[in-house]
Parts: structure tokens; C-alpha cells; sequence
């Protein structure tokens, strides 16, 4: 049992406040992706529940218990660092059992703990080495192995892949979901990279500006996004903007006119809606077709394309001059500075309001709030 | 014409000629006070000065017999030793404060304790000998480590201060973590890692405790007097005995400068006092 | 009173230092944070021992010093300690010393500043690239660091620097020139020499430390922008070692104004004024005629010149050092 509860968190610093009041469950072996833009308070969440920074007001709870004035070292907890923070002047293996020999643990057991963590991470042939002599890849493995060997019952990671390149971190990533189904631990972990967010979490928690704006699975929060900064967030390419106005909206439909020019009606609950109110469509580069010229009314002008191999991402200019990308089959053909329409997938459009909040869809407000 | 290769190697030529030859002249008069040293008195004051001479011990031998040249070393060691480990015990908890645990005021006193280096030593020494005397410190070793602690502290805290601020502050968060009170923090993590650092600011400590002249000239009369003295003995009465002057100036300087030649690397290494990024 | 002037100087010194640092509150992942109740005991506890000796070492002495200059007290003359006033302060400032004294003082700083920081950085430029016995040539050039200025002083004056059996004056004599007796004609001067020989060595190891850390793919970047050794010098090297610079005279002011064995073993101060710094002009009135009155006033006026000095360069350093971080 390792349930983290978090309840009316605050934590200001210098009067200004980081962490706006933030309540939050997170189960056992969960695995549980903090992210936001930087600066939304994420790592500061983060560090408060390591109990690296003090809170200011608010309580944390593990496991029922309140550790929210718990010394860090008695919380039960391990932290791997952005910076991995290894002891430069300890081989690998005093690094992994510092934290044990610290309290104390019998030798035999805490060579048997490290054995262990170095088999796991495939570390057993660098045990002798510093830090210094280690590759990036192998030193965040050793900050990790620093925190399997004590048993925590949750890991926290800050960042732990911003610091690796990318074809590493794309292997570092696969070998996190691995550990995690390997240990079967609950897993905490910030990151600003809404790709690991997604291919890694059980739980996604956006963060933005000190609140906690979604909280839902990867796939929840990429087809329900409850509002505007979260849809903005999650997904790549990005989620394109087009503003507009209603022109006329009920409980079943509301009919969006867009400033570049096309009219849309959209299956969705308007009934908050008058007409003249501002709304701004959101729509995925996957849910966008690309036509010849006179096959729509939604006529753009083809920008740069890039071509991945599978998909084009083709970034294409509306008459009121907002740039959109559209993903296209990978043998698109467009050139530069051509003229095109765009078919949107209209089940899949969002809507926000003036506010950024979603539209919800018919008969689900209910179940959205 | 020259090729690239060609000028390079040239010019790594000329450069090196010329750092040789200021190294060189720089480094003179230290050569040439222990060349000295071993010159009978006539030779040491010939003239033109000679370079080549049959060399004797006869000035060493004599400093042995006039004065007791080990009970001034043992005084410098003493003191230098004595007064470096006071500074560290106390510079070390306060730089570690003042880098771990920043306050608004942080910044104000480390300047603060530097501005009382400013202070002319002149300016308080007549108090100081007043103090020291009803105090019963006058020509005590423990009187001389008192005032070079104090000396020398702000300049040691400064550069303890520095080298800590060099480590990243997550290796420490990282030890707490891992259950690591304060003493063990500092003992296990903070001092092995900032060793580089501590060891120049020993460095130093001790090179300016060894030299240091005026306090120990007026502090101090015979127990308690250090090499400085004795060198400073032999400078008014018997000032035109070269080679023994040389001799006792080789003897007083000889184990700073070798210990500074053997430290070097150190010292160069770790001597930044924070400007270096 | 000079005191405070310079503390509160300090203290506007760290505002402006701090309110900077809030002004960009970019790194905030590095922030420190707001440290919590106890752990800001804890700090306090382990920095206030040194504090507080500190503060005895300045407050304790500089009262007395203080009290004592206001009295006619003079130790060949027991059991007379009049209050007197500034008197002792009127006769130490209209001493013909005292004139003297403080310009020397200002050349000794200010020379061997300039000698010392020039001939370093030349020096650190030099020794930076690679040729036969660099090592060598680093222990050779950072010696003189290691010896007492007694010894110093006294090799100089009598095994160097006299005028028939000198080094130097066979030297001249090679050369068919007339010898030179150097401390009697040029006697600040031959000061002047004598300790920036012993302090270009700590310049040269401190900036020779900075020049390790100078960016290599900066100088590639300007050579390849076509900058010459010249101009490589002047628009980057020079520049990376402005702070290491500002903390060679930072340092180096603090030990030459209080300059003592040096002249005390070789001219004795003169001929005549020549060579008295102030350090040494209050060394006579104490030590020599035994007016502790008058020394104390001079002591005090030496504080407050040396609090001058302080404050000026802890404008121009004291930002450097503590910006970092």
C-alpha cells in the first residue's frame, strides 16, 4: 500500500505563490506523470512531497499517515535528480549503498540489495568506477539504481531525461516502463516533455501556473481535454487555434462562423452560447484533409511540408494568415506557396469558449464536470 | 616562406624561451640566497659576486651554535598549524551556512568580514599588546595562533564559501534524502567532494601564517618567537655577515617553498576565490 | 564613523545585489527557497562563532584605540593620561610624516598594483600554451610567493641591491655603467620593486587558475572570425579575466596597505621620510618614541583611509564575487 494523498497544497515563496492549492490522489503503482510548461510549479510539487522545500500550508499523506512534517530521509521516499546529484567522490557501488549504510543495514544484506539493483539496471561491470568515468546514460542508471536499493515506497524522477540525448532518452524512457512493471512501485515523475508524459503515464497531471488543470489518462486527456491550455498541451504536432464567432447555438449543435472564412456546424452542447459570442476551434493536424482548391470553403495556401517518411506534417496558411499544420499520407506532393482547401474532421473538433473551456459534447455535461 | 607547422613550432619556441628566461629572473634571488648559503663569508662578499666557489657548511654549523634554529621552526609549525586548523574549524560551519543556507544578510557579512582585513594591523596594535600583556599572552605560541586565526579567518571563509558554492546544491539534497543528518552531510559528502578547494585555502593559511612578520615581531620576544624572528635577528647587528644571513634566510624559507613546490598543482588548481566560472 | 559610512555602503551593496537576483527569477529551479525556521537556526548557529570573533577582534581593539587617542598618553611618562581631546589627532595630520606617509602609502598600493596585475596577466598568457618545462617554469615563477618578506627584503637590500658587492652592481659594472646605490638614490622605488617581486607570483597564480578555465572554442570562434593573437588578447582573454583580476587587487590592497617588514628591514622608513608609509610612520610613534596617544590617532586615521579604500573596492569587487551563483 503506497496511496499519496495531497490535500489543499500551498507553497509560496517570498510572498509569491508557486503552488496555488493543489489536491491530489495518487494510487498505488500508479505510475504518475507531473507535466507543464516550466515554472507551473511542477517540480516544486515535487520537491514538496520529497520534502525537500517546506509547504507553506496543506497536507500530504502517505499511506494515511501525514508526513507533511516528516524529515525527508524518514518519508519513506527516493528522488532521482535532473542532474543525477551522485557522490562524485564514491564509486557506483558506494553511491547506491550510501543511503543504507547511513542506516545503519547490514553489510551482507546491503551488498546483496546492490548486487541486485546493479543486475536490474545492468550496472554489475561499473560497480568500481567514479561517476566522472561513467557515460550519461550510465550515470542516470546509477542515480536510479541510488534509489531502487532502499525500497522506497515512491520513487519520484525530476527531469530525469532532459540531460540525455535523444536516441538515449528514447531508450532510457522504454527501460523506465520496464523498471516500473518490473518493481511495481508507484512512480512520480515531472517532466516538461508532453511525449514521455504520454507514452509513459498510467496518470497525467498538466500543470499550469500553479493549479492542476487535468487530471486522466494519456488518452483521456488527448480526446477530452477539459479545456483550451490542456488541448494546447498534449499532443504533437500541436492542436491549431482558429478563432471565430457563433452564430447560432442549442443543446445539440452550434454553428461557429471562422474569421479565415468557412462556416462549421459542430455536434456540440451550445447552449450556454448566444450568438456573436467568441469561440475558438481546436483541431488536430490528424483530423485535417487536405483538398484540391475548390473542394471546400476553407481555402489555405501550402507553407514548408516535412516529410517523416510515414506522414507529411504540411504547414499550411488560412486567408486571415494563421498558420495550421495538417498531417498527410507520406507521399504528399504539395508545393510550396500552392492553393488548397482544408476538410476538418468535425466529430473531433474541439470548441472553448471566451474562458478556454471545452464545449462538452450533447448530453454529457453531467458527466464532464 | 614558413609553413603552418613550421611557424607554430617557432612560435611555441620563442614563447618558451621568454617564460624560461622571466622564470628564470624572477627566481634568481632565491638561487642566489642559497647559492650564498654555502659561500664562506670572504666569498659571499666579493667582488664581482662569484658563481663558482668550493661550498661549505660552516654557516649552518654556526646557526645551530648560536641559536637553537628548531626551536623557531618548531614555533612556526606550531602556530601555522595550529592557527590553519582553528580557521577551518571555524570557517568551514560558517561557509557552509552562508552557501547553504543564503539569507538576505548572507551577502552583507561576508563583505562585512572581509572589510575587517581592511583594518591596518598598526591601527590596533597597541590595544592588542595591552590586551595580550594583562592577558599573559605576550610571547606565547597560543597568543600568536589567536591573532593569525583571526587574520587570516575572513580570507578563509571566503574561500571555503566559494568552494562550496561550486557544488550543486542537489548532491546535498540527494544526501539528506538518503538520511544523511548535518555532521554526516558535511563530514561524508560536503568536505570529500569540496576537498580541492579546502586544501588551497589550508594552502594558503599556512603559507601566511609562516611568513606573517609584524605581528610576530611585536608580539613576540624568545619562547615564542617563530622563524620570522630569527631571520629578523640576524638583519640589524650581524647584517653584513651574508652567508650566515643567507644560510638562516634558506633554513626559515625552506619548508614553506618546498611544501609550496610539492602543492602546486593544488594551488593553482583550486586558488580561484570564486572568480572563475 | 567611517565604519558605518562603509557598512551602510555594504549593506546598499548586497540590496542592490539581491534585488537584481529578484529581477530574474529565471533560474528558479537553482533558487535556494525559502529556508525553513530551524534550518535557518542551524545556519545561524554555525555562522555566528565567526561573526562574532570577528566582531570582537574589530569593536574591542578599535574602542581602545579610540579612547587612548584621545588622551596624552605616553608610556616614558607613567601615571600622566590628561584627556586631551583631538590633540593628538591635530599633531598626528600636521606631522610632516604624516603627508608623507600617506602619499607613499598611495604609490606603494597603487604601483605595485599595476606592476604586479600587468606583468601577471602577461605572465599567465605566456605560461598558458604549451612548451618544453612548463611545469618547471609555473614553481619557478610562483617562488617568490612562498618566502618571508623579511628574508625578501633582506636578500634584496644586501645580496642584490648593494652597491659594490651586489649582483646588480656587477651587473651595471659588466655593462661598463657607473653602480647604483639603489636604496639610498631610489629608495621607494627599490621598494616599490622589491614587493611586486614578491606579489606578481600570487597574480600570476590566480590568473594562470582563470586562464585554465578560459572557453578553447572561443578563441577557435575568433580566430576563425579573423582575430589575430592581438586582438584575441584584448576582446576575449582580457575579458575572462576581469574578475580574477578585481580579486588580485581586492587581495592584494588588503596586504599592501599595512606594507611593514619590508620597509622596517631595509630603509628603516628613510632617508628622511622617503619610505615611511603609514604603517610604519604610527610603528615609530608607538614603538619608538612611545606615544600612544599619537599612535592611536594615527592607527584610527590609517582605518578610516584603509575603510576609503575598502569601500571603493568593495564597489568594484565586491559585485563580481557575489553575483555568482
Amino acid at each position: 500500500m503506497s496511496d499519496l494523498t495531497i490535500k489543499n497544497l500551498k507553497k509560496g515563496f517570498d510572498g509569491t505563490e508557486i503552488i496555488k492549492g493543489i489536491d491530489l490522489e495518487i494510487k498505488d503503482h500508479e505510475f504518475v506523470v507531473f507535466v507543464g510548461p516550466s515554472g507551473c510549479g511542477k517540480s516544486t510539487l515535487l520537491r514538496l512531497i520529497a520534502g525537500l522545500e517546506e509547504v507553506t500550508s496543506g497536507h500530504i499523506h502517505l499511506d494515511g499517515q501525514d508526513i507533511t512534517d516528516v524529515a525527508p530521509a524518514k518519508r519513506n521516499l527516493a528522488m532521482v535528480f535532473q542532474t543525477y546529484a551522485l557522490y562524485p567522490h564514491m564509486s557506483v557501488s558506494k553511491n547506491m549503498s550510501f543511503a543504507l549504510s547511513l542506516a545503519g543495514a547490514d553489510k551482507a544484506e546491503i551488498e546483496r540489495k546492490v548486487k541486485e539493483a546493479a543486475r536490474i539496471l545492468e550496472l554489475e561491470h561499473l560497480l568500481e568506477r567514479k561517476p566522472k568515468a561513467l557515460s550519461g546514460g550510465q550515470r542516470q542508471r546509477v542515480a536510479i539504481g541510488r534509489a531502487i536499493v532502499r525500497h522506497p515506497k515512491v520513487f519520484l524522477f525530476d527531469e530525469p531525461l532532459s540531460n540525455l540525448d535523444a536516441a538515449l532518452r528514447v531508450q532510457m524512457r522504454l527501460e523506465l516502463a520496464r523498471l516500473h512493471k518490473e518493481l511495481n512501485a508507484t512512480m512520480i515523475y515531472v517532466t516538461h516533455d508532453q511525449v514521455e508524459a504520454m507514452t509513459l503515464a498510467d496518470k497525467v497531471v498538466v500543470f499550469n501556473g500553479g493549479r492542476v488543470e487535468q487530471v486522466g489518462s494519456p488518452l483521456e486527456l488527448y480526446h477530452h481535454p477539459l479545456n483550451q491550455f490542456v488541448a494546447g498541451f498534449i499532443g504533437t504536432p500541436k492542436m491549431a487555434f482558429l478563432g471565430g464567432s457563433v452564430k447560432a447555438a442549442d443543446a445539440s449543435g452550434v454553428t461557429v462562423a471562422l474569421a479565415c472564412g468557412p462556416e462549421y456546424c459542430l455536434p456540440l452542447d451550445g447552449s450556454a452560447l448566444k450568438a456573436g459570442d467568441r469561440v475558438t476551434l481546436g483541431v488536430r493536424p490528424e483530423h485535417l484533409q487536405i483538398a484540391a482548391a475548390e473542394h471546400s470553403p476553407f481555402k489555405v495556401r501550402l507553407d514548408v511540408s516535412e516529410h517523416l517518411g510515414a506522414d507529411t506534417y504540411c504547414y499550411v496558411r488560412t486567408e486571415s494568415g494563421e498558420l495550421l499544420t495538417v498531417r498527410a499520407p507520406g507521399d504528399f506532393a504539395g508545393q510550396f506557396g500552392e492553393r488548397a482547401s482544408l476538410i476538418p474532421d468535425l466529430a473531433h473538433c474541439h470548441l472553448f469558449d471566451a474562458d478556454g473551456r471545452t464545449l462538452p459534447k450533447p448530453g454529457a455535461s453531467a458527466r464532464a464536470a | 616562406m614558413l609553413t603552418l607547422k613550421q611557424t607554430r613550432s617557432l612560435r611555441t619556441l620563442v614563447l618558451g624561451s621568454l617564460a624560461w628566461l622571466l622564470a628564470l629572473t624572477l627566481f634568481f634571488p632565491i638561487f642566489w640566497m642559497v647559492l650564498t648559503s654555502f659561500k664562506t663569508e670572504v666569498e659571499a662578499f666579493a667582488t664581482p659576486p662569484q658563481l663558482f666557489f668550493s661550498p661549505t657548511l660552516e654557516n649552518y654549523l654556526h646557526i645551530d651554535s648560536r641559536s637553537d634554529y628548531f626551536h623557531f621552526a618548531w614555533n612556526s609549525l606550531v602556530i601555522s598549524f595550529g592557527s590553519t586548523l582553528a580557521g577551518m574549524l571555524l570557517a568551514v560551519p560558517a561557509a557552509y551556512s552562508m552557501a547553504f543556507f543564503e539569507t538576505r544578510r548572507t551577502k552583507s557579512t561576508l563583505l562585512w568580514m572581509l572589510s575587517t582585513k581592511m583594518l591596518p594591523p598598526v591601527g590596533v596594535l597597541v590595544p592588542i599588546y595591552l590586551l595580550f600583556k594583562s592577558a599573559g599572552l605576550l610571547d606565547t605560541r597560543l597568543g600568536l595562533v589567536i591573532v593569525y586565526t583571526l587574520i587570516n579567518l575572513p580570507i578563509m571563509v571566503w574561500m571555503v564559501y566559494t568552494a562550496f558554492k561550486e557544488i550543486p546544491k542537489d548532491i546535498l539534497e540527494a544526501a539528506r534524502l538518503d538520511g544523511a543528518t548535518t555532521t554526516q552531510e558535511i563530514c561524508r559528502v560536503l568536505l570529500p567532494i569540496s576537498k580541492g578547494g579546502l586544501a588551497s585555502t589550508i594552502l594558503l593559511s599556512l603559507i601566511l601564517c609562516w611568513n606573517e612578520a609584524f605581528w610576530s615581531l611585536n608580539l613576540t620576544s624568545s619562547a615564542a618567537a617563530p622563524l620570522t624572528a630569527l631571520v629578523a635577528s640576524y638583519s640589524s647587528p650581524e647584517g653584513l655577515f651574508w652567508a650566515k644571513l643567507s644560510a638562516v634566510s634558506t633554513l626559515a624559507c625552506a619548508p614553506i617553498l618546498i611544501f609550496g613546490w610539492l602543492c602546486q598543482k593544488q594551488l593553482v588548481r583550486g586558488l580561484s576565490f570564486g572568480a572563475v566560472k | 564613523m567611517n565604519i558605518s559610512g562603509l557598512q551602510s555602503g555594504l549593506t546598499r551593496l548586497a540590496q542592490r545585489v539581491s534585488s537584481q537576483k529578484g529581477r530574474f527569477p529565471g533560474a528558479s529551479n537553482q533558487q535556494p527557497g525559502t529556508v525553513s525556521e530551524h534550518s535557518r537556526r542551524i545556519g545561524l548557529a554555525m555562522v555566528s562563532p565567526s561573526v562574532a570573533v570577528l566582531l570582537a577582534w574589530m569593536v574591542v581593539p578599535l574602542a581602545m584605540t579610540l579612547w587612548f587617542s584621545l588622551l596624552r598618553y605616553n608610556l616614558l611618562y607613567p601615571g600622566e593620561s590628561d584627556f586631551v581631546g583631538l590633540e593628538n589627532f591635530y599633531y598626528f595630520l600636521t606631522d610632516e610624516g604624516f603627508a608623507a606617509g600617506a602619499l607613499n602609502t598611495f604609490l606603494l598600493v597603487v604601483s605595485v598594483l599595476a606592476i604586479s596585475v600587468v606583468s601577471g596577466v602577461l605572465i599567465a598568457v605566456l605560461v598558458d600554451g604549451p612548451f618544453w618545462g612548463r611545469g618547471v617554469v609555473r614553481v619557478l615563477l610562483i617562488s617568490p610567493f612562498f618566502i618571508m618578506p623579511t628574508v625578501s627584503a633582506l636578500v634584496w637590500k644586501n645580496l642584490l641591491l648593494h652597491p659594490v658587492s651586489g649582483v646588480l652592481a656587477a651587473l651595471w659594472r659588466f655593462f661598463g655603467a657607473e653602480p647604483v646605490d639603489w636604496l639610498a638614490e631610489y629608495p621607494l622605488e627599490t621598494i616599490i620593486m622589491i614587493v611586486s617581486w614578491q606579489w606578481i607570483p600570487f597574480a600570476v597564480l590566480l590568473l594562470m587558475t582563470a586562464m585554465q578555465s578560459l572557453d578553447q572554442e572561443q578563441k577557435d570562434a575568433a580566430r576563425l572570425d579573423g582575430a589575430g593573437a592581438l586582438a584575441t588578447f584584448w576582446h576575449i582573454t582580457l575579458p575572462h579575466l576581469a574578475r580574477p583580476i578585481a580579486v588580485v587587487v581586492m587581495i592584494e590592497t588588503i596586504f599592501l596597505l599595512s606594507i611593514f617588514a619590508e620597509i622596517f628591514t631595509t630603509t628603516g622608513g628613510g632617508p628622511g621620510y622617503e619610505t615611511t608609509n603609514l604603517a610604519f610612520l604610527i610603528y615609530t610613534q608607538a614603538l619608538l618614541q612611545f606615544d600612544v596617544g599619537m599612535a592611536s590617532a594615527g592607527g584610527l586615521v590609517a582605518v578610516v583611509i584603509a575603510n576609503v579604500a575598502a569601500f571603493f573596492l568593495v564597489r568594484m569587487v565586491g559585485k563580481s564575487l557575489t553575483d555568482k551563483a
